[in-house]
């Protein structure tokens, strides 16, 4: 069986870097930009992106950030030690967006990505009409030392994908749960921890919720249970601070829940799309 | 908590050979006034004795706090105490020593966990 997703690459600069990023997509009809979480790539959406009463309405694109998946870091990757911020996670966004010319997309994020879908609405909503923050919050408190995630006597892949792995209900599957982890065990080396600069130290969102103005970009948040990084009382927190925002508590899903159980997350997202379609209309 | 047949279980998963491999570590388990220390040899889990000890010396130590750490081992334990980070977490779980063995092997501790969770210890 040949699969619908097609995956093509694209060259674009980025804060006026060239990068060579590399994206899935599959779908027609309302243009839906979905991030995938710190430390691993596209792959998680290939259940939404296969989902043909999804992809029936919507036109689902997943990139991979710069340094992540089959994305390049830019020439001279070797010489520094990668971080992510509000600023470049934003501009890399943006620049993808441009480039596949998408007229006021919807974006789906999870984790960094149900973090950055913040800003998008708070500072961009003049170029993105709908955002759905997947285990979204504008804060996380750090709860153990990112430093174990990038030493050369620890192995990268191994514990990144450890420290992870609690992180989901232990109700999923068994094999979409290891498929998630084996995303984390192929992240670079330092990529994770890179990632987390932004999610538990620069990212921290809490000043910006005011801005959020849903008549302008819409904000669905939808969180799983068994999440003790992005708790469910941190997403109810978020939402409460936005006026307009809708948020939904998933029972028996944890960080992951597009690829961790996509058929129990389906019954939570399908909804929210219909609404999401409503926008678009 | 655990005995032979449990430790054989866990010596024979094959999982856990994998993720433990050329791990080498003296735990110290603590679970109130209750302790265990676990000798790890490459991978295998070689001797446990219950304490109380005297002078026990070991690499790591993970210290929990009996209540939660019931709800932990509960066939079905609830959101946000059914993982060793989650317990780390709510602060009612420390790990404490030269925790390289356990970053490096974190795998194999959350699957002998699990392992004696399935077997009722």
């Amino acid at each position: 069986m040949i699969e619908d997703i097609v995956g093509r690459y694209m060259r674009v600069d980025i804060d006026g870097v060239p990068h060579r990023i590399y994206y899935e997509e599959a779908g027609e009809g309302i243009p839906l930009l979905c991030l995938h979480t710190a430390g691993s790539d596209t792959r998680q959406y290939r259940g939404l992106l296969s989902d043909a009463e999804v992809t029936c309405r919507f036109r689902c694109i997943s990139f991979d950030l710069p340094w992540h998946g089959k994305s390049s870091p830019p020439s001279g990757w070797w010489r520094q030690d990668y971080q992510l911020t509000t600023a470049s996670y934003v501009a890399a966004i943006r620049a993808v967006t441009r480039a596949l010319k998408l007229d006021r997309p919807a974006v789906l994020g999870c984790s960094i990505g149900g973090r950055i879908v913040l800003d998008l609405a708070a500072r961009h909503s003049s170029e993105f009409r709908a955002v759905i923050g997947l285990q979204s919050s504008a804060h996380v408190v750090p709860y153990y030392d990112v430093g174990w995630t990038h030493r050369p006597d620890v192995h990268g892949g191994e514990v990144c994908a450890a420290i992870v792995s609690g992180l989901m209900a232990p109700q999923s599957p068994e094999d979409e749960r290891w498929e998630t982890l084996w995303h984390y065990m192929q992240g670079g080396p330092g990529v994770f921890r890179g990632d987390l600069h932004f999610y538990k130290a620069e990212g921290d969102l809490r000043g910006e919720l005011h801005l959020i103005d849903t008549e302008k970009c819409h904000v669905w948040l939808l969180t799983g249970d068994y999440d003790y990084s992005c708790t469910p009382e941190a997403t109810l927190e978020t939402a409460a601070a936005i006026p307009g925002a809708s948020a939904v508590i998933m029972e028996r899903l944890g960080h992951f829940p597009m690829s961790e159980n996509y058929e129990l997350f389906r019954s939570h997202i399908l909804p929210v799309l219909a609404d999401v379609a409503l926008v678009f209309v | 908590m655990i005995d032979p047949t449990m430790i054989a279980a866990i010596n024979a998963d094959p999982a856990l050979r994998r993720w433990g491999r050329l791990m080498d570590a003296d735990v110290l388990l603590e679970v109130g006034d209750r302790s265990w220390r676990w000798v790890v040899r490459d991978g295998m889990i070689a001797a446990v004795t219950e304490g109380p000890f005297i002078m026990p010396s070991w690499t790591m130590a993970l210290r929990a706090e009996p209540q939660a750490w019931a709800v932990f081992m509960r066939p079905d334990p609830t959101p946000g105490f059914h993982d060793l980070m989650a317990l780390i977490r709510r602060g009612v779980l420390r790990a404490e020593g030269d925790l390289r063995p356990f970053m490096q092997h974190l795998f194999w501790f959350k699957g002998v966990f699990d392992t004696l969770r399935a077997q009722g210890a």
